[in-house]
């Protein structure tokens, strides 16, 4: 295994203290590699979300560590000053609903953040196109969010989280308000777009259908991960 | 770069535009109001200017003649007029009753000229239709603000007046507008006592045992016949000849006439500092309570769509946006907003407010720049409510649970 991607060490996560104290995250160990999908599964309550959290650099863990490419992110405190710039420019966010913005049409939802970071608008503009078409989304380039189907907002989405060539994405229950045939097809999206752009995609998931999907699944159980094979079935 | 605030106007321009014309109409009345405190500055000084007055001379210790009532005996102009440093000078009087007309009364200020042509201390300086006043009883010249017309007959009084000539911007303090008359009809009007009265006062001088003599025939005739005049005016009107100090002037009338004096300047400030004082202070307070009130909208208006938004800026600070793009993302909007509502409201109170209110406003354009400089503090100070809810949002919100 490379050094690149994402690794995590021995990260732990304890909400509240003293007598109240929870520790939701005990002891978690995964690695994900660029190019890589892997499925994170447990049941309610098991920490999946304060992972996500901690991942995603809005929560700060209580110990361990995080390398993130060939930077150590965290190592028992953050390692980078500025959460909000790692979180803009190596981290790709998809979530359950595509909380897209309602204002802004379909290409500008996936322009905005280079725009925000100044990058010149027909630039930005430009790298959008081309994600909505790697997600066969471009011929709705021009329309508001509310005039998309469940399934083109979710590209839109996906197509916004890796506008910045994220070496990571964080996928948040990604497939959750989609039918089984439109599930598929957004794991298939991830799984290209990982190969295309060498990311490391976590997807975090309830979902029966896309479980199969995975090559490499981590379960977590009462804070702890154990990793497993999984079937990776349809993607080859 | 993108603009979040002005990609969210277009998208729901008729909020804004709605919230803008009623915020508008708001600064609208602001601005009218400030515009009518100016143009009751501006009127008092018109009056000023066209009395053509370098001095007031006054009842000894009074404000007068226009914040208070001030008598002078009607010679005293001729002393007056004798010093060698004194051009011209003019009695006055001035008197603020209802003016009769057929359909209705006017409410003016009845002003008493005396003869001696335009260009004597307070003639009306120009007219804007017909003539002078030319013969000594009985004719008007009206300010075109009291609707009265050329031909006009109108009653002061108990005599009836022919309207030979119009003015324009010549009112009173309160804004009533003026109506010259001669000095003599206007001296009768204002001292004048009803026929009850005058018999009542002569039955009282003829009982009188002081008065009514058997030893001295014609003291009681004498007596009555002096009652009956009415020798007083409210005001001399001086104008100083050219080379000489105003000031100086009405100290030597102060020292050897014993009466009071007013300069142009003392005039200027009597006026405005006390005789519109208190519409000053209301108009004040309105405009106090509509700042506050438009605030209010505002801020209400703007935290209203920012709550709306929660979710979509906890998304933005998820995706790495920095907090200086969401409060400007806000305070842009609000200010927006604020823009519109100058705009609306400029343009209401030059085109629909001004034109039919009863007074005179006078739009400043300094006044306006005031106005629009205050818009924008409101709206940048009412946006920070909903820039600190932002400011609270939680980026891990937008993870859920
Ligand atoms: N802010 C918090 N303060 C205290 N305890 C918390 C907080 N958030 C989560 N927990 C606790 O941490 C544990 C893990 O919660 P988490 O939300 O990560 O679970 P999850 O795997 O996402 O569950 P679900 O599938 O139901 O969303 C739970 O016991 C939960 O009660
Ligand atoms: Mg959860």
């Amino acid at each position: 295994m490379t050094a690149k991607g994402i690794r995590i060490q021995g990260l732990k996560k304890r909400y509240g203290s003293g007598d109240t104290a929870v520790d939701a995250l005990k002891n978690v160990n995964m690695h994900v590699a660029p190019g890589e999908v892997v499925g994170l599964i447990g049941p309610s309550g098991s920490g999946k979300t304060t992972l996500l959290k901690c991942l995603g650099a809005v929560i700060e863990p209580t110990a361990g560590k995080m390398i993130l490419g060939d930077d150590v992110i965290y190592d028992d405190s953050w390692q980078v000053t500025d959460l909000r710039a790692l979180r803009r420019d190596r981290i790709g966010f998809v979530f359950q609903a595509p909380y897209l913005i309602p204002f802004l049409d379909v290409t500008d939802n996936v322009a905005l953040l280079p725009m925000l970071a100044g990058v010149p608008n027909a630039e930005a503009r430009k790298r959008a196109m081309e994600l909505l078409k790697a997600l066969d989304v471009e011929h709705r380039a021009k329309a508001m969010p509310s005039q998309l189907s469940g399934g083109e907002q979710q590209r839109v989405a996906i197509a916004r989280g890796l506008v910045n060539r994220p070496p990571v994405i964080l996928a948040d229950e990604p497939t959750a308000p989609l039918d089984s045939e439109r599930a598929l097809a957004v794991i298939r999206i991830l799984n290209d777009m990982a190969k295309k752009f060498e990311t490391a995609i976590i997807v975090v998931t309830h979902d029966e259908k896309i479980i199969p999907t995975f090559k490499r699944i981590y379960h977590i159980r009462d804070g702890v991960t154990y990793e497993e094979e999984g079937e990776g079935r349809g993607f080859e | 770069m993108i603009s979040l605030a002005g990609r969210d106007i277009l998208h729901s321009w008729g909020k804004f535009v709605f919230t803008g014309m009623g915020l508008g109409l708001l600064i609208g009345v602001t601005l009218s109001m400030a515009g009518i405190y100016r143009g009751m500055v501006d009127d008092a000084k018109v009056l000023l200017d066209s009395s053509d007055a370098d001095l007031w001379v006054v009842q000894k210790d009074t404000l007068g003649p226009y914040a208070e009532s001030s008598s002078l005996y009607d010679d005293v102009w001729r002393r007056i007029r004798d010093m060698p440093e004194v051009e011209r000078a003019a009695n006055i009087t001035y008197l603020t009753m209802q003016v009769g007309k057929q359909g209705g009364d006017v409410r003016a200020m009845v002003t008493g000229i005396t003869p001696g042509g335009p260009g004597t201390p307070g003639w009306p300086p120009y007219l804007v239709a017909g003539r002078h006043i030319t013969r000594s009883h009985y004719e008007a010249v009206a300010d075109i603000a009291s609707g009265f017309k050329l031909g006009d007959r109108i009653k002061i009084r108990r005599n009836h007046y022919t309207i030979v000539g119009l003015t324009r911007r010549m009112v009173s303090s309160n804004g009533d507008p003026m109506v010259f008359i001669p000095l003599k009809d206007a001296q009768e009007a204002q001292f004048l006592k009803d026929n009850d009265a005058i018999w009542e006062q002569r039955r009282r001088t003829a009982e009188n045992p002081a008065f009514n003599r058997p030893g001295v025939p014609g003291l009681l005739d004498a007596v009555i016949a002096s009652q009956s005049t009415n020798p007083y005016v409210n005001a001399v009107l001086v104008r100083v000849k050219p080379g000489y100090a105003p000031e100086e002037v009405a100290e030597s009338i102060r020292r050897w006439k014993r009466l009071t004096v007013y300069t142009r300047s003392q005039m200027e400030e009597i006026l405005v500092g006390k005789l519109i004082a208190t519409s000053a202070r209301q108009i004040f307070m309105f405009l106090v309570i509509l700042s506050i009130v438009s605030s209010a909208i505002v801020a209400f208006i703007i935290y209203t769509l920012t709550l709306g938004k929660i979710r979509e800026i906890a998304v933005l600070k998820l995706l790495g946006t920095k907090n200086r793009t969401i409060v400007g993302w806000i305070m842009q909007q609000s200010i927006a907003l604020g823009l519109i509502g100058f705009v609306v409201g400029k343009i209401s109170a030059t085109l629909l407010m001004a034109p039919i209110f009863p007074k005179y406003v006078l739009l400043q354009p300094l006044d306006s720049v005031m106005g629009f400089i205050a818009v924008v503090m409101i709206c940048v100070l009412s946006s920070i409510i909903a820039i600190r809810a932002a400011l609270r949002v939680d980026p891990a919100e937008a993870i859920g649970g």
